[in-house]
């Protein structure tokens, strides 16, 4: 147990390491993410006509202060639950045979993917927190004050279970190639549903129902809708207890989904590949 | 004692034959022509702990398939293995603990990072004691000579130290069985040379059981007693090197010096010539016949030098491989004809 914790710890240590050798790149990529969230000022400034002699008062429920906030918050999520490269990493290692190294080491390929890949979110982090105090700074004028102690940290769960709820739905997409070698078609087009499924592109409620509700009862909200509307007050005491918990059994199956196709995947590649 | 048991193992694989065109590539959408490949058939051999051996064969002879079957990558389609009494396939812990696998054109290092950091990370993974752990660092830095190298990000070293430094990650955790699967390859006379010399003293020192395949017979010679030769999946030979030459070789090489220009005009009598500048001519002779041809020679022309050699060990295996190419193209053809199928 200790001992591979220690393993973990080093795994953690040694990607932050290669993270941080092209800082250059990496620092220029992370700033240039904030770019997105000026034009959705605009475009909803525009939606709500804040300009004009009669803006609108609220698109559902959501006023344009409101929705503004929304796309700062989403922007937060994301920062949990994204996970650039991960589905196509695995695809490429079953690929080109990389995938032999964690055959043959004693060591599990998904458990080692985890803690790279939460290496390169705490380097992430690290550079990002300035830009992101300063944007947040910045905009302060779209919230409204500080939600309650209890919102908070549901907000912090929520993040947290963000990036495992991504981390899950990504790899097992990545696991694919065990079956179809060539899944960046299949990528595509996950990134493309998960825009509008996650809130991405608009907050799922504004949806038409039952569209927005069929929406909601998937696990793709919490990578984005979910946490971005913690903080909002759009939920009750009780509801963020329920939301949190449907999270966490989401997070069991996916955690069984991807034990299942490994498994699965690695018998097939075993029996046939290799 | 046994570290390696096979028995009767076999690895088929299906593959999918792609046929040329876009009208094909189109019918192949949703109707595919398979075809079977036996990679390994009903093979059997065991190797004793300690043993250095090699496997020889050309390329898709099967040599890879075998070590993967070892190391436990794949599952055979029937037969059995044990090494180190573990099933490889099982893929145990304990049994990933004590073996390597070394693939000359894989790399298991990190990229971006220098080799001290992948080694560290090994020694987390292996659970290698910290001291012990420095102090096989140390020799194994100091025998490969690379020690000066470890600081240094691995994309920035060559390929011949960058192969010294997976060999490193491969021991560090001092395996009791070393799968090497071309661990020369595309590397230059002397890197290779270096190679060998680490392999064959720490081999000594370590007692480890080697698997080896190469193309270089030098590192071949240079290292194993035994030799196992495997073409279309099949063992053709399995004991002493030397036993190679005996049993393939029907031919020798001999060297005539004449004195001055008394020599045969014609040769063909005794062999076939592969070099002849008079008064010197070098010829192929079968085996048996050498001392008869000696005989004769020497009664009726005045000698200076007679050599005696074997053929190269490289010629003559390249050979093995030509001739039974030959044969199996043959019945291979028509196994396919019965054997392609359609799913």
């Amino acid at each position: 147990m200790i001992a591979s914790l220690r393993t973990n710890w080093i795994i953690l240590k040694t990607s932050v390491e290669e993270r941080l050798v092209y800082r250059g790149d990496f620092v220029f990529a992370t700033l240039i993410r904030f770019l997105p969230i000026v034009t959705q000022i605009f475009l909803w400034g525009a939606i709500y006509g804040i300009h004009t002699s009669s803006p609108v008062k609220s698109i559902k429920s959501y006023s344009y202060h409101e929705m503004v906030a929304y796309y700062l918050l989403v922007m937060v999520g994301r920062a949990f639950s994204s996970m650039p490269g991960l589905a196509n990493g695995i695809a490429n290692d079953v690929r080109d045979g990389t995938i032999k190294k964690y055959l043959i080491q004693p060591i599990d390929m998904l458990g080692y993917l985890f803690w790279a890949r939460m290496a390169h979110k705490l380097v992430y982090y690290l550079v990002a927190l300035g830009p992101f105090i300063l944007v947040f700074y910045l905009c302060r004028h779209y919230f409204e004050g500080w939600p309650d102690a209890f919102t908070i940290t549901a907000w912090i769960l929520s993040l947290m279970m963000a990036f495992l709820v991504g981390f899950l739905i990504e790899s097992l997409i990545g696991l694919i190639a065990f079956w179809f070698l060539e899944v960046s078609s299949l990528i595509f087009i996950y990134m493309m549903l998960n825009y509008f499924l996650s809130g991405h592109m608009i907050p799922l409620d504004l949806f038409p129902e039952p569209l927005s509700s069929w929406m909601q009862m998937l696990p793709f909200k919490y990578l984005a809708y979910f946490p971005g509307t913690v903080i909002l007050g759009k939920y009750s005491h009780q509801e963020l207890i329920f939301e949190l918990s449907i999270e966490v059994v989401w997070i069991v199956i996916l955690f069984s989904l991807n034990r299942i196709a490994f498994h699965r995947g690695i018998r097939r590649y075993s029996a046939f590949g290799g | 004692m046994n570290a390696i048991v096979v028995k009767n193992l076999e690895k088929t694989y299906k593959v999918y034959q792609k046929k040329e065109g876009v009208f094909a590539s189109l019918k192949g959408l949703w109707r595919r022509d398979h075809k079977t490949v036996h990679a390994v058939s009903d093979v059997s051999f065991s190797i004793g702990q300690g043993e250095i051996v090699a496997f020889l064969g050309p390329n898709g002879a099967g040599k890879t398939t075998t070590l993967k079957l070892l190391s436990g990558l794949i599952f055979p389609s029937a037969g059995e293995a044990t090494v180190l009494g573990y099933v490889p396939w099982k893929r145990e812990n304990e049994y990933r603990r004590r073996f390597s696998l070394v693939m000359g054109q894989k790399n298991q290092l990190w990229w971006d990072l220098p080799a001290q950091e992948s080694f560290r990370l090994h020694k987390e993974i292996y659970r290698i004691d910290p001291q012990q752990y420095t102090r096989r660092l140390d020799e194994l830095t100091s025998l490969l000579e690379v020690r000066h190298l470890i600081g240094q990000p691995v994309r920035e070293l060559s390929l011949g130290e960058r192969m010294r430094m997976e060999l490193i990650a491969a021991l560090l955790h001092k395996p009791d069985v070393l799968l090497l699967d071309e661990p020369t390859i595309g590397l230059d006379v002397v890197s290779q040379r270096r190679v060998q010399e680490f392999l064959k003293y720490y081999q000594v020192e370590q007692k480890t059981t080697v698997v080896l395949t190469s193309h270089y017979m030098k590192d071949v010679e240079a290292l194993c007693k035994r030799a196992i030769i495997i073409n279309q999946g099949r063992i053709k030979h399995d004991g002493p090197l030397s036993d190679i030459l005996d049993r393939f070789s029907n031919y020798k090489i001999m060297d005539v010096q004449f004195d001055g220009d008394d020599m045969p005009r014609d040769f063909s009598q005794w062999g076939e010539v592969i070099e002849c500048e008079a008064p010197h001519v070098k010829l192929k002779v079968p085996r048996n016949k050498i001392p008869e041809i000696l005989t004769n020679l020497l009664s009726r022309y005045r000698i200076l030098d007679v050599g005696v050699q074997e053929r190269p060990l490289e010629e003559v295996i390249a050979e093995v491989f030509t001739e039974q190419k030959n044969e199996a193209a043959h019945s291979q053809n028509e196994k396919d004809m019965l054997h392609s199928t359609t799913d």
